[in-house]
């Protein structure tokens, strides 16, 4: 979806401002926020691509507004309203209302160092040859689907070229509503001037990772 | 920060408690309650990413190609099994790729459309990182980013910003400072910041750590 998340080259941001010696978490509610997140992946049952589009699918308003955990927050509470894990006069009572729906499994404290080292790998087997190989020159598609994409804004239309085949991984724009459908992952590199125009800088490459559905032959 | 306005914050982090802070209690309590979380797990999480997983990591990769040709080689070749012999894999670094950094080119990551970071090695993203300035920024005007980061590239030099959209998570290898000839891995991890691995910085040089 073309949302208020995808910042590539907007302009009004202003400048990047780091923080010295930066703590990991600014207040407790945010360490709260980001485990719970986590841990209900487990019962929830719902992928990344599914918790991107929860984050990322609210007025710009509202998405700008929010603190980046804060976002977290709402993508979370959303997905488990959804799957009526909880109910929103719950969140206001600040306790459990209805009957608990049965989940599959939930994050115990011994099952936290396997499941974070075993992550979530997105590649699979080919099953077909890549379309392109490194050299080989592409347009990014104009498209602007409704629903999760992983192509941002400022290359769609542009001509790049293939810079690296990363194998095939499961595409997010299906895996979102929950058909893993992997393709053909590459880099694609964009030279600042293609992007940018006659403003751009000549000597910046830009790349994105690029799914082969959202590439065409020039 | 003065002590004194350290306490200041905490004080007033716990007297007045935010929306946000007392729906997150809200949410925390149901979901416990439901038997959905488990408070322990959650505390394990946290205390994960606050003490263990971090940019130390990232930095003895660093070092360690720094001091290793052939490590460096395996490095560039294919990051995730390089990686993983120092112990480092998992979630947000199943697939990671390290750019290296020459005199002609300086290498610079972003994720524009969330916050894509290689966790294993850099641990969770700084805010700076997630917000707006930085992703809209990093890829129209990297040399701009740079330059609210305090520092200009040599003239001359090429930058290459990669914008971090799938699940391909990447690594800057910074270039090694000179005048460290024969120093040991630990000593080498010393120089290498956190922002030197993301492209918004570079290493120390040896006078700043003596």
């Amino acid at each position: 979806m073309d949302g208020a998340h995808d910042m590539g080259g907007v302009p009004w941001s202003g400048p990047v401002q780091p923080e010295p010696n930066e703590p990991m978490f600014h207040a407790e509610w945010e360490r709260r926020a980001f485990a719970i997140t986590l841990a209900m992946a487990m019962p929830g049952g719902w992928n990344i691509d599914m918790s991107r589009f929860a984050r990322e699918d609210r007025p710009p308003g509202d998405y700008l507004s929010k603190s980046y955990y804060q976002i977290w927050l709402a993508g979370l509470e959303r997905l488990m309203l959804e799957r009526k894990l909880i109910a929103s006069d719950e969140i206001e009572a600040g306790k459990p209302l209805h009957p608990t729906k049965p989940v599959a499994k939930t994050l115990t404290p011994d099952g936290v160092a396997s499941m974070l080292h075993r992550g979530g790998p997105t590649e699979r087997e080919a099953t077909s040859p890549a379309l392109f190989t490194v050299g080989d020159r592409v347009r990014a598609r104009t498209i602007h689907p409704l629903t999760h994409t992983r192509l941002p804004r400022y290359v769609r239309g542009h001509i790049g070229t293939i810079e690296m085949l990363h194998g095939v991984h499961v595409f997010p724009d299906s895996n979102s509503l929950g058909q893993e459908n992997p393709q053909w992952l590459y880099t694609v590199s964009f030279d600042g001037r293609e992007l940018w125009g006659p403003d751009g800088d000549a000597s910046v490459k830009i790349s994105v990772d690029a799914w082969e559905s959202y590439l065409e032959r020039v | 920060m003065t002590g004194h306005d350290h306490d200041h914050h905490h004080d007033h982090d716990h007297s007045e408690l935010s929306e946000t802070e007392l729906r997150v209690r809200a949410l925390e309590t149901i979901l416990t309650e439901k038997g959905y979380v488990d408070p322990a797990a959650l505390d394990l999480l946290i205390e994960t990413y606050e003490t263990k997983v971090g940019p130390r990591n990232g930095a003895r990769v660093v070092a360690r190609a720094w001091a290793d040709s052939g490590y460096r080689d395996r490095l560039l070749k294919d990051a995730t099994p390089a990686i993983s012999e120092l112990g480092y894999a998992g979630r947000q670094g199943e697939h990671i790729v390290a750019l290296e950094n020459t005199p002609h080119l300086h290498n610079m990551v972003v994720c524009t459309l969330c916050s894509c970071y290689p966790w294993p090695v850099l641990g969770l993203p700084p805010v700076w990182y997630k917000s707006a300035p930085y992703r809209s920024k990093a890829v129209k005007d990297p040399r701009g980013v740079l330059a609210d980061f305090g520092f200009e590239l040599p003239e001359g030099t090429n930058i290459r910003v990669w914008d971090s959209t799938a699940e391909i998570r990447y690594l800057v290898l910074p270039m090694r400072p000179s005048g460290t000839d024969g120093w040991s891995e630990e000593r080498l991890a010393d120089l290498v910041t956190r922002d030197s691995m993301i492209g918004t910085g570079l290493p120390k040089q040896p006078h700043e750590i003596a």
